[in-house]
């Protein structure tokens, strides 16, 4: 569905990055096959004796959702909405590895409690004392865009005015040597390479970014969320989907001006991007998972430079895939799918 | 004709109570519990809580399903793909991409079942890697969408226990907004030995049998089950000549913000989404006929639950627990209560609770124990989950 009247006008983010780091104008650090956030100082938000109990995406999310809030100069929001590929996996690998240490005797209900998907969103209601709608989707790499095309309908169409929407995923130790068991995520070992990936698996991370989506434009407005759609596979095929999406925004292949691709030097993955990348030849490629690292979620990291592209009408080399230089920044459109399933498209324009 | 409300074409149900939606409706008006001592899982703590456990083995839902050997389907997405298919053949869907079709899936055990077998054991046995990829939400909607062979737009939606409600909402919205000419929503949720433990270490398990609304209730019992309900647009409704079973007049989510788990003593979240719902369906509180309510019999809920159903309704309803039969199938249970919702409507019929005996001693609710017989426009169903997460869905004949 296309709409007009959806500003992003916040943005929050906790990364593997530096906290000083700037997109526009620093070199990021370069990823290792598994990422830990660089954490900010939660203790002025939270309470010193919950921090203690709280893994890292319930912190990185009320932080985040705090900034994006803060960004906009808003006060309140009338709906909370939270993607996540994995819901709280630190909180949960504990209690399970617990359970099945100690047979199921002596259990503590603390890791139980916040195992749950969506504890980031509604640990966020609760720091705000916010009675709004909350929800929190789970459905692989595009939980963060089912969050967005929900947030984007809450503005649209049931007259929100302020809507906080993020995705949120956290590293978790055992669950991580699973994913790595079976080649989603690199081993230490491993070369990375995004260009030329060689070897399976994506450079595991975390992360948290949160947005403040108003129905009103701002001096803080950052871009116009146009349209989000998400499919599990094509119906027909990805030209078919891609060109539907663009004919229903009116727009056609030559009005984008840059295209991002969740490229995350899985050799695996590769042709599925390059699926999308050649249906736009003439269009700068961006890709942006070798700054945020790879976790479900971590194509909101990608929404968040896009949208900042277009605010300050620049673009940073360090994300240039191809050749292709933009000649305005007006339109970007972001791509997103994991081994061909969870399929998202996001477009945004300048304001 | 004038319409309100969202077209309910088909449902599905598998619980403890029933494989179908005729054999629920059997139990529910027959007294029949589902709950038991659990005969698949193994736990420690299998002679002391009973459990609404579903008999079919793994095996034999695979079966059912004709699925090949090497599927790497857990429990959850067994028990959903089973009641989703039953749902679709209800609706009389013989193409899936005859018009824009969606799938709105509720989870919160998702893949837990085989995580919690094999988490230790996987690297040594890579015959059981295929299951790894099966541990989260998505993946268990993903396996259903494949099955019925569903392609377009496709989530998962896990807020707990209103999760089920929750992915109804979603997709009742995505039909009035002309997303989707068609959607399959609803939640499944297996039993594990991981929910167990949780709700145990909270201690709001039940050592017998749940008496929601009850003085001497003394916590809930987990169930597994799984329901869907095929949501039409008028326009395909008319343009195939379908049946309609009920609509969604109604729905609201509200946030309690109070505890992560614990409901506020005056319900205000509870409050919040049942005059959210009130509102969508353009309803007064004394046009609710009926309430499902979200009756889980904790000390804490039962009475939260009642004393918001107080502050909303001047006379409350005629109102029973379901959960008194299944236990409390977690994000499954607002898909089944709806099934039980429109039964209701179409039988004209309010299913009696369970177990009750004494009436509480600070709520002047006592919930229905006989099946009564009378006429019903509309219905009010609760559900409400950790986080504060509190979702009120109406169910309504279609006028």
């Amino acid at each position: 569905m296309r709409v007009n009247n959806c500003y992003i006008n916040g943005i929050g983010t906790v990364s593997a990055q530096a906290l000083d780091f700037d997109a526009m104008k620093d070199n990021p650090a370069p990823l290792l096959a598994s990422n830990k956030a660089v954490h900010p100082s939660y203790k002025e938000m939270i309470p010193a004796a919950m921090l203690r109990r709280m893994a890292s995406g319930i912190k990185m999310g009320i932080f985040a959702a705090h900034q994006a809030i803060q960004d906009a100069n808003e006060t309140s929001v009338d709906a909370i909405i939270t993607g996540t590929g994995m819901g709280c996996l630190q909180d949960t690998e504990k209690f399970l590895d617990n359970m099945l240490e100690q047979e199921e005797m002596y259990l503590s209900p603390t890791s139980f409690i916040q195992s749950t998907h969506n504890t980031v969103a509604a640990q966020i209601a609760l720091h705000l004392s916010n009675k709004a709608y909350n929800f929190t989707y789970s459905n692989g790499s595009n939980s963060f865009e089912a969050a967005l095309f929900d947030g984007m309908l809450q503005i649209h169409t049931l007259r929100a005015k302020q809507v906080l929407v993020g995705g949120v995923d956290e590293l978790a130790d055992k669950f991580d040597k699973l994913f790595r068991l079976v080649q989603q995520y690199k081993k230490t070992s491993d070369d990375i390479n995004f260009i030329h990936p060689a070897s399976t698996g994506a450079c595991r991370a975390e992360g948290a970014n949160f947005f403040l989506l108003s129905g009103e434009q701002t001096e803080k407005s950052y871009a116009l969320l146009l349209d989000v759609f998400y499919f599990n596979k094509p119906r027909i095929s990805l030209q078919d989907e891609v060109n539907d999406f663009l004919n229903r925004n009116q727009i056609t292949k030559a009005d984008i001006d840059i295209l991002f691709l969740g490229y995350n030097a899985d050799v695996n993955q590769q042709h599925w991007f390059d699926a999308y990348a050649v249906l736009f030849p003439d269009t700068m490629h961006a890709y942006y998972q070798h700054i945020s690292g790879s976790f479900d979620t971590s194509s909101a990291y990608g929404l968040k430079l896009a949208a900042e592209i277009l605010k300050k009408q620049t673009t940073p080399t360090s994300i240039s895939y191809n050749h292709i230089k933009p000649r305005k920044l007006k339109h970007i459109l972001l791509v997103n799918q994991s081994n061909g399933q969870d399929n998202s498209l996001v477009l945004i324009r300048a304001c | 004709m004038m319409y309100s409300g969202v077209a309910i074409t088909g449902m599905g149900i598998i619980s403890s109570i029933g494989n179908t939606v005729e054999e629920n409706y059997y139990s529910l008006i027959h007294k029949k519990s589902g709950l038991s001592y659990t005969k698949h899982i193994h736990t420690i703590h299998k002679e002391k809580i009973k459990v609404g456990e579903i008999a079919l083995t793994n095996e034999v839902l695979e079966e059912l399903l004709g699925l090949p050997n090497d599927n790497s389907f857990t429990r959850t997405s067994l028990l959903g793909a089973y009641a989703a298919k039953m749902a679709v053949e209800d609706a009389h869907i013989p193409d899936m991409s005859s018009s824009r079709t969606g799938l709105i899936s509720a989870t919160s055990v998702a893949g837990m079942d085989m995580t919690e077998r094999y988490f230790h054991i996987y690297e040594q046995n890579p015959s059981l890697q295929k299951y790894i990829h099966s541990h989260h939400a998505g993946n268990c909607t993903q396996k259903i969408a494949d099955y019925l062979g569903i392609k377009g737009m496709v989530s998962t939606i896990s807020t707990a226990c209103s999760s089920g409600a929750n992915a109804i909402m979603l997709g009742a919205t995505l039909i009035e907004q002309g997303v989707l000419d068609r959607v399959i929503v609803g939640g499944t949720d297996a039993l594990c030995k991981f929910t167990i433990n949780g709700f145990q270490s909270l201690l709001i398990l039940s050592d017998t049998e749940n008496k929601p609304f009850d003085k001497n209730r003394n916590g809930l019992n987990l169930g597994e089950a799984a329901a869907y309900l095929v949501l039409e647009s008028w326009e395909q409704v008319q343009t195939h000549s379908k049946k309609v079973l009920a609509c969604i007049s109604g729905y609201g989510n509200a946030n309690d913000a109070y505890h992560q788990t614990a409901s506020s003593e005056n319900g205000e979240g509870a409050y919040l989404a049942i005059l959210k719902a009130l509102q969508k369906a353009n309803l007064q509180p004394d046009e609710i006929d009926y309430i499902n309510v979200h009756g889980t019999a904790t000390i804490n809920n039962d009475l939260s639950e009642s004393n918001a159903l107080l502050r909303v309704f001047s006379n409350v309803p005629i109102l029973s627990a379901t959960k008194s039969y299944t236990g409390h199938t977690l994000a499954a249970a607002g898909a089944i209560e709806a099934v039980y919702s429109i039964l209701s409507l179409q039988k004209a019929t309010i299913f009696p609770t369970l177990h009750f005996t004494t009436k509480m001693d600070n709520s002047p609710l006592i919930p229905n124990t006989e099946v009564v017989h009378k006429n019903i426009n509309h219905v009010l169903s609760n559900s409400f989950g950790f986080g504060g997460n509190c979702s009120s869905l109406i169910f309504s004949k279609c006028v």
